[in-house]
């Protein structure tokens, strides 16, 4: 395959390339590129103009070789195509369609072009490698993007879910929802080590309510956790084992070595007569406090 | 050579360390400490490491020699006022530092002290009736 076969392609596509774009416009749309309302019409049109024009001036001078500079502004085309086409939520199909849809026109200006046919045959094939690639190359994107996407959500996840809350003085409280793994496990013990030692606590609760399952992994990275803290000097004390879990960690064999507790509250009870506190009910109040007089001594 | 002072405070004796350990420097520390406990015949070791930065395993076990040699020589030992950072590469080295005490700062640690010795006061007045 010649440079100068291509060369005909893309003079071609100069030639017919309202036909091109119209028809091809026509076979996104049926194929219901528009249909979703994410996108509207004249920004697929102008999106499909410009690639066609792009790709003419790489065919012009690229050739088959698309590793070539020449087509370095469609492949950034393609990128920046696909990448907002994920975000704003496109299926890969209708993602990848975009490419694809082009070949029945190119070929169809092909035909019209009345070339003898081994030439036919020797272009067409040049031509649907190309798009191959073009296409494979935006899933490429199209993926890579969608992993972002999910990257930043478990981040920001990981951030959310961590927070350390401060129940009394030198109490601290560590409601963990959701599974544990490694990353999240480190973000959590960093947090509350480093409240620790803002906040001077004694003890931290770590509230485990929101675990859906322990293993053994799970509780290592708890025990590790703990493990910190008391070298930091301060005590943890678990809660909020749910009934199935203690069921599955004995099961499993593992042991928390630690105090725990069955609910928060019975672990700020037990947190508070370590440093010596008391949470006692109010006196009750007289039934007519207007008659306690100013000044009444008792 | 540098040393790392040793200071007396009632019956606890209060080691401060402000510099980078290395190995030679824990080992002159682990034996200066012990001879100080006999000398002054100290009941408590308090040993503050908010300045320490970096840790090793040597480190570590350096801290677990010290409590059980204090231990063996009847003071307990307190250790107080370690980093998060330290924390974690303790326990990520599988050092848990089972035999000594912690504490947040050294007011907490000295009140632990103090704690230790009170009950032994009167577990000693309860032997003696």
């Amino acid at each position: 395959m010649s440079k100068s076969d291509l060369h005909a392609v893309a003079e071609l596509v100069e030639t017919h390339e309202k036909d091109i774009v119209s028809e091809w416009l026509e076979l996104q749309k049926k194929t219901g590129a528009l249909q979703s309302g994410r996108i509207k019409e004249p920004e697929l049109q102008a999106q499909s103009r410009n690639f066609l024009k792009a790709l003419r001036e790489a065919l012009g001078k690229g050739g088959v070789n698309t590793t070539h500079a020449a087509y370095g502004p469609v492949r950034d085309m393609l990128s920046d195509l696909s990448s907002s086409r994920a975000v704003q939520g496109f299926s890969p199909a209708e993602t990848a369609t975009f490419v694809f849809s082009l070949k029945q026109p190119l070929f169809n200006a092909l035909t019209r072009a009345k070339l003898d046919a081994a030439t036919l045959a020797q272009i067409s094939w040049a031509v649907t490698v190309l798009l191959d690639e073009f296409g494979l190359h935006t899933m490429e994107r199209y993926q890579k993007s969608r992993e972002e996407v999910i990257l930043r959500q478990q981040r920001e996840i990981a951030e959310l879910s961590t927070p350390v809350v401060k129940l009394w003085d030198g109490i601290l409280a560590l409601p963990l929802i959701g599974t544990l793994d490694s990353q999240r496990t480190q973000v959590v013990m960093e947090n509350l080590l480093q409240t620790i030692v803002d906040e001077e606590a004694e003890i931290a609760i770590i509230d485990i309510t929101g675990v859906p399952t322990v293993d053994t992994l799970t509780a290592q990275y708890l025990l590790k956790a703990i493990a910190a803290a008391r070298l930091m000097g301060a005590d943890c004390i678990i809660s909020g084992i749910r009934p199935q879990i203690a069921q599955t960690m004995v099961h499993l064999g593992v042991e928390l070595n630690v105090v725990s507790k069955a609910t928060l509250a019975d672990a700020l009870k037990l947190a508070l007569h370590r440093i010596n506190r008391t949470v006692v009910a109010i006196k009750a109040t007289p039934a007519k406090p207007a008659a306690a007089g100013p000044g009444s001594t008792e | 050579m540098e040393r790392i002072p040793i200071l007396k405070l009632g019956d606890a004796l209060l080691v401060t360390i402000q510099v980078d350990m290395h190995d030679r420097l824990a080992k002159a520390l682990e034996e200066d400490l012990t001879n100080k406990i006999v000398a002054a015949s100290a009941r408590g070791v308090l040993i503050d490491i908010s300045a320490l930065e970096i840790v090793d395993s040597f480190i570590g076990r350096m801290l677990d020699n010290i409590a059980a040699v204090s231990r063996m020589l009847d003071a307990d030992t307190v250790v107080v006022g370690m980093r998060p950072a330290v924390a974690i590469t303790l326990v990520e080295l599988g050092l848990s530092l089972s035999g000594v005490k912690t504490a947040l700062n050294v007011e907490r640690g000295m009140a632990l002290i103090q704690s230790g010795l009170d009950r032994q006061e009167t577990v000693d007045a309860a032997v003696d009736e």
